[in-house]
């Protein structure tokens, strides 16, 4: 049977693992390979590393960062952050990812996501929408969440599908960090719209919260990043909960 | 030596890293001449059936039918593992190798493709490329079509259908889930590759 799959996430600045609350309020939870091949032992079904500050001359650390986590990482490994042409990308499949996932650059040029899967397969494109609550819907943010597009996101998504993308990678911004639970409402509409996989992030806090997620949101995944960081939830003792509650997980693993 | 065929179908990093991880002598190559001189042959592959179209580009189709042919210990992964079958659905133009009989087909309509995660294998006894794989092990899928279940299936796994996981066939081999991602379970299949004799 097709598991649901847990993933962990590392927000990667300037070579260190951060996590913030509501895109803010940065603290450091460690070295990169070190936290993803700990979460790998632990039970992660997939890392994905997202490069949050992107600037241009980092780019070189990001893709030592790269090559130095993927070297004794056997599950699937995807890094995202800066990613604005296809040259991009394929630096990041060199240095060792197996897929990317691409926010700003596809919300202004869709035929990147074409581009990049015609050169690397679509299950490599992993499209990450940013969305928060306004006015009764679900409005797509560029710019690590900076920038309001006036996008719907749930179109948005369709329209990442249709262009080739692999995996939709859906984070709620009024959820993000606040461990309140995942929005599943947002979850649900996106995953009902595309036949694509679509792995729910933001709002992570217990085991609970992963079950409502599968059950209620129809997710295919879910993403955590600060509660497997500070040993608040543990993936093994999370998959272990979730195996009781009969929603089907890699495990034991 | 073990020659890993690179025919332009995707990323081969993460196929050729395990194999290092393993201390296995491999060497990714787009030449048939090299395909030839290897002792082993690892075809692997991700993305549209038609990628294969590659294969017959570079001059490799007749390299990997003879060094199949030749015995030599032969491993398809995912596209590499469709390769195996008469053809798919995907690329009706295109011919596979035919060495096992059936053709690939996409999922039925009631379940979400592409399939995309870790899925439970039901591994049948005797197999030399899954040995010691414990019986309801999980492996990473990612793919569209699917190839049925048929004399040299050695694992299937369902997904709206039961489809062909592993094959097995004297010295062919294939996979369709991805080894190198599928974690412990993963790297022992492929570890049983490099022993095979």
């Amino acid at each position: 049977m097709l598991t649901k799959r847990i993933i962990a996430c590392l927000d990667v600045d300037g070579g260190r693992v951060v996590k913030g609350v509501q895109f803010r309020d940065l603290r450091d939870a460690g070295d990169p390979a070190e936290c993803a091949a700990a979460h790998a032992r632990d039970g992660a079904d997939e890392i994905v590393l997202l490069d949050i500050t992107a600037t241009s001359g980092r780019r070189q650390t990001m893709l030592d960062v790269v090559s130095r986590t993927a070297r004794c990482l056997f599950i699937p490994f995807t890094v995202g952050g800066g990613i604005r042409e296809l040259s991009d990308a394929a630096a990041v499949f060199e240095a060792g990812a197996d897929k990317i996932a691409i926010n700003s650059a596809a919300a202004k040029d869709s035929t990147l996501i074409g581009k990049i899967a015609a050169r690397f397969g679509s299950q490599a494109v992993v499209v990450a929408i940013d969305a928060r609550r306004v006015n009764g819907g679900f409005e797509v943010f560029v710019a690590g969440g900076r920038i309001p597009t006036g996008r719907d996101a749930v179109q948005w998504a369709r329209e990442a599908a249709a262009c080739g993308a692999g995996e939709i990678l859906l984070t709620s911004m009024d959820r993000d960090g606040t461990q309140s639970g995942f929005d599943c409402e947002l979850v649900q509409l996106v995953a009902d719209a595309v036949s694509i996989p679509v792995i729910a992030s933001g709002g992570a806090g217990s085991a609970r919260d992963f079950i409502e997620v599968f059950r209620n949101g129809r997710a295919d995944a879910a993403l955590a990043a600060s509660i497997f960081h500070f040993g608040i939830e543990n993936i093994a003792q999370l998959k272990s909960e979730l195996h009781a509650a009969h929603v089907p997980v890699r495990w034991p693993c | 030596m073990i020659a890993i065929v690179d025919y332009g179908a995707g990323n081969l990093n993460s196929v050729k890293k395990a194999f290092d991880y393993l201390g296995a002598e491999v060497v990714v190559t787009t030449q048939p001449e090299i395909v030839a001189t290897a002792d082993k042959i690892v075809l692997p592959g991700v993305g549209h059936f038609s990628a294969l179209a590659g294969l017959d580009h570079k001059g490799l189709r007749d390299a990997l039918l003879q060094g199949a042919g030749a015995g030599k210990p032969f491993l398809g992964i995912c596209l590499g593992m469709q390769w195996l079958f008469e053809g798919s659905d995907e690329a009706p133009q295109l011919a596979g190798a035919g060495i096992l009989a059936g053709r690939c087909r996409p999922f039925p309509a009631s379940v979400k493709s592409p399939h995309v995660g870790w899925n439970s294998l039901a591994v049948r006894e005797g197999s030399r490329l899954l040995r010691y794989i414990p019986p309801d092990s999980f492996v990473y899928y990612t793919h569209s079509f699917q190839a049925p279940v048929v004399a040299a299936t050695t694992a299937s796994s369902e997904y709206g259908v039961q489809f062909s996981a592993a094959v097995e066939q004297g010295n062919i081999f294939g996979v369709q889930f991805h080894p190198e991602k599928s974690s412990a379970v993963g790297l022992l299949i492929l570890k049983n590759f490099c022993e095979v004799g």
